[in-house]
């Protein structure tokens, strides 16, 4: 276990060295309009050389981020170039959004696609089961933003049930949060729908084993199996898949934080990447690869703790 | 994304007749002609769109449709139809370069994985899951924001970023396709390695790989919209997704702007898709029956072999006493994709005698285990029972429904044992359960009758073996452990389907004697299906011979092995036993 934790570890080093090396060279080469904007368009050239070594954006690339790289060890991210704001802060200020909207959409996602696609297996070729084969293919199809926009047109402005835009913390409003986060929930769970397709393919091809028919034949209900077996040996595909889900969420909300005017770790993003804001872009990078990485080690637990197999190594 | 790895590596194998199955799909169909239409809209922009996309009008301003304006204007007063028209370009060019740029990286870095093997396999599979990781719309405006406005440059970085996705599809597949005999056999014939790639490897995979570009494709086509929502598209040509942004803008006046490239993209993207789900229908034709049920539609491909197999059936029958199970014309039946039923029984009649051991013989095919399945009330959901009746101790049982009996009065042991435990749980729990749920003992007292069991069966540690998993014991202790399983309801029948086949020899003549004990000191009935006569010769009372899915002959033991009257019988005897003088030719025997 120790080992394993260890190896997990250093791979999260070395995927993060390798996704803010890669941040760094590519923000690297748009230095100079950045230190322009941030002087002005009338400053002379030895204003622009002064601002420039101030940033330390006269140094080689290694130099800069041998120096990020000190520094972030120790928690310290700088700050942001245009507002002058610590990084950590403005991450943490962003997070609160971001998670409440992945989080919950992958618990709605998590218990709407094991219903649907446990139920479509029991049945397969029945109604529901053909339904949702279309209607999952449909869902799949729409591009997240422009659901998302359907979504406002008929339940913000033609029936105003629910609010356009805007976010309420958790803490503050609960009843509000759910409000405010509702459309925005429903369209990420409806464009990730084909998960249920999965799950579906997933439990039939259990169902299909021999050892279920062996316990059928022991005078088991097929609740009982379905319930305790079936569904239990399902899991370990669609518990990767669900894993795979969070991390292309949490660069897929970027578009529905627009929609919604959002404040999370996607609109800064985006405005950092545009405005050549290094410091707080590769602060987002970080917050993301962390995340990443917690979540993988969680999924990869819950694995373990299923299969006796991985768990028993 | 939602791209399935696994899905398509075990559903998906290229097989003859595809392009026809292909072009029978109404839905396949439909995209095809569908996505067709977008891709002649793009190229005949010029000439088909009304006005110029890129002229603003001022009394067009977030106007609706009117007759100079069909779809009416956007925010710049510029004509929505025409702009519609020329905006398929730069998606349709953009969707071809990820195809392009995934389809090399993938093809290339999977097959290199597979043929190399350890060091590049592990590199390359690192730097896979290193690349999967990463959210890809994130390195894409950092992209933007170094660069600029490049379709070409963004869509060639997407396609490395999702290239992972083909690469685990090619190495999984190619692996497969490397330990095949075919390709043996051409590496044996002297077949350089790259010739035998080109030609073997990819025309085996390709059907897979067409399917996941479909859907990588459709993805592509979604991310460059999202960018180009987020106003990180090009400025200077027209986009669906850039026409959404600008209609987000004004989406209080003009709702309806919104509305056209959204739905211009969605068909766009679901066409793609549907396309690579036709290909792949058409590949695996008949999505989802059970493993039994294909085992039983290879074997009968057409549905004419059993008819035309053989004449008449003989009866198992006895009229030595009261049978505990009798079965009656049995026929069962799977319905084709022709609309047709293949029939897999017919017209089989057998009973078994309490305490007797009755032994249904039979290659692979024959309805063996079909038969024995309709007594359990367990043959797969697609299985008919077209004819028969069945009775168990005088009452009648209704042989299409019945699950009063299994696991109480009747007990199943299974060919692969190893296959017939659930391998998360430990065998101990997997023996108490049932004794909980069905017998209804208390959690202590299912707990000891389990162990008492394992001791039974001949297990030296039942302590021990009690929570090992599946996985850590033999095939022949987990045989035993399945016996041990059907002997705990004190089943009155005992349904073993090849119950050593699966075994090394050594253990086989154990698991024999075993159950050969436990029929005598509980005399139990023993229904067991084998194709082997030792095991006949050994155990059985009665034999009862199928071929193509009747009974061909039955009788004594005895009088099987000195005096076969069905030729197929003396075909499997001779086959069987090295002894000759078993195989005497009898005059005056038809066939």
């Amino acid at each position: 276990m120790v080992l394993y934790l260890l190896k997990r570890l250093a791979s999260a080093i070395v995927l993060l060295v390798l996704v803010t090396t890669a941040t760094f060279a590519v923000m690297y080469s748009s230095s100079e309009n950045v230190v322009r904007s941030l002087v002005g368009e009338n400053a002379t050239p030895e204003q622009l050389a002064q601002r420039t070594s101030e940033l330390g954006l006269d140094r080689p690339l290694w130099e800069q981020f041998a120096s990020w790289a000190g520094k972030a060890v120790t928690g310290d991210f700088g700050i942001s170039y245009f507002t002058s704001e610590p990084v950590v802060v403005a991450v943490t200020n962003r997070l609160p959004a971001t998670l409440s909207l992945v989080i919950t959409s992958m618990i709605v996602l998590s218990i709407v696609s094991a219903v649907l696609g446990t139920l479509a297996a029991i049945r397969t070729g029945g109604a529901l089961d053909r339904t949702l084969q279309v209607v999952t293919e449909l869902f799949s199809s729409v591009p997240k933003f422009w659901l998302a926009l359907i979504l406002v047109i008929a339940f913000a402005l033609t029936v105003p049930i629910f609010p356009a835009t805007g976010f309420v913390p958790l803490g503050e409003d609960p009843l509000g949060w759910a409000v405010a986060i509702f459309l925005p929930v429903m369209a990420i769970v409806l464009g990730e729908l084909r998960v249920t397709s999965m799950v579906r393919g997933a439990v039939s091809d259990e169902l299909s084993k021999d050892y279920v028919r062996t316990l059928r034949a022991r005078g088991l209900k097929n609740s009982e199996i379905l319930f305790r077996n079936v569904l239990r040996n399902a899991a370990p595909p669609w518990l990767t898949l669900m894993s795979m889900k969070f991390v292309a969420l949490l660069g897929g909300t970027l578009v529905i934080e627009k929609v919604f005017a959002l404040p999370g770790l996607g609109s800064l993003a985006t405005n950092a990447a545009l405005s050549g804001d290094v410091p707080v872009l590769l602060g987002v990078v970080v917050a993301t690869v962390l995340i990443i990485v917690v979540v993988y080690l969680v999924f990869d637990l819950v694995q373990s703790w299923l299969n006796p197999k991985v768990r028993l190594q | 994304m939602s791209i399935e790895v696994e899905e398509l590596t075990e559903h998906t194998r290229s097989r003859p007749g595809a392009l026809r199955r292909f072009l029978r799909n109404p839905l396949g169909i439909v995209s095809s002609v569908a996505l067709l239409l977008i891709i002649v809209m793009s190229i005949a922009a010029p000439w088909l769109a009304p006005l110029d996309p890129t002229a603003p009008a001022l009394d067009q301003i977030n106007s609706g449709p009117n007759p100079t304006y069909a779809l009416g204007g956007d925010s710049a007063g510029r004509d929505v139809l025409s702009r519609l028209i020329w905006g398929g370009r730069s998606t349709l060019y953009g969707a071809a370069i990820v195809i392009v740029v995934t389809a090399i990286v993938g093809i290339v870095t999977g097959l290199l994985a597979a043929y190399l093997g350890r060091f590049t396999d592990i590199a390359l599979s690192w730097i896979s899951d290193a690349l999967l990781a990463i959210p890809s719309i994130i390195v894409l405006i950092a992209l933007y924001a170094a660069i600029g406005p490049y379709v070409t440059v963004s869509m060639v970085v997407f396609g490395l970023l999702i290239s992972p996705f083909l690469y685990r599809l090619v190495r999984t597949m190619a692996i497969e396709v490397k330990n095949e005999p075919f390709v043996e056999a051409a590496q044996v014939a002297g077949l350089g390695t790259v010739r035998i790639v080109f030609r073997h490897v990819l025309a085996v995979i390709r059907g897979p790989i067409i399917v996941m570009l479909a859907d990588i494709a459709a993805t592509g086509i979604g991310i460059q919209a999202s960018l180009e929502f987020l106003g990180l598209g090009s400025v200077n040509s027209v986009t669906w997704g850039g026409m959404v942004q600008d209609a987000f803008n004004a989406i209080y006046r003009a709702p309806l702007n919104v509305v056209w490239p959204g739905l211009i993209l969605t068909v766009t993207i679901a066409s793609i898709a549907l396309i690579g789900n036709a290909v792949r229908d058409a590949l695996v034709p008949g999505h989802g029956p059970s493993r039994t049920a294909k085992k039983a539609q290879s074997r009968l491909s057409t549905p004419a072999t059993a008819q035309t197999a053989l004449g008449t059936s003989v009866s198992a029958t006895s009229n030595a006493g009261e049978a505990l199970v009798s079965l009656r014309n049995l026929q069962i039946g799977y319905p084709t994709f022709e609309g047709a039923m293949s029939i897999v029984v017919s017209d089989v009649s057998l009973d078994v005698l309490p305490g007797e051991v009755l032994g249904l013989v039979g290659e692979s095919g024959s309805g063996k285990s079909q038969t024995i399945l309709s007594i359990l009330g367990l043959l797969p959901a697609q299985a008919q029972i077209v004819a028969g009746s069945m009775s168990f101790s005088g009452s009648t049982i209704d042989v299409r429904q019945h699950e009063q009996l299994r696991g109480r009065s009747i007990a199943y042991v299974p060919q692969e044992p190893m296959n017939n435990l659930d391998p998360l749980y430990p065998v101990g729990e997997q023996l108490a359960r049932p004794l909980r749920k069905v017998t209804g003992l208390s959690r202590a007292d299912a707990r000891r009758r389990a162990l008492e069991l394992l001791e039974r069966v001949g297990i030296r540690d039942p302590e021990t073996v009690y929570r090992l998993y599946p996985h850590q014991i033999s095939g022949g202790m987990a045989q035993r452990v399945l016996i041990a399983g059907a002997i705990s309801s004190e089943p009155q029948l005992l349904i073993a389907d090849e119950p050593t086949t699966a075994l090394d020899v050594t253990v086989q003549a154990e698991i024999l004697e075993l159950l050969r004990d436990l029929q005598r000191e509980r005399s139990m009935a023993i229904l067991i299906v084998t194709h082997n006569f030792g095991v006949v010769a050994d155990i059985c009372d009665r034999v009862a011979v199928m071929k193509g899915g009747r009974i061909v002959e039955a009788g004594g033991v005895d009088d099987i092995f000195t005096r076969p009257q069905h030729e197929y019988t003396r075909l499997l005897l001779g086959s069987t036993l090295e002894n000759a003088e078993t195989r005497t030719y009898i005059e005056g025997v038809q066939a």
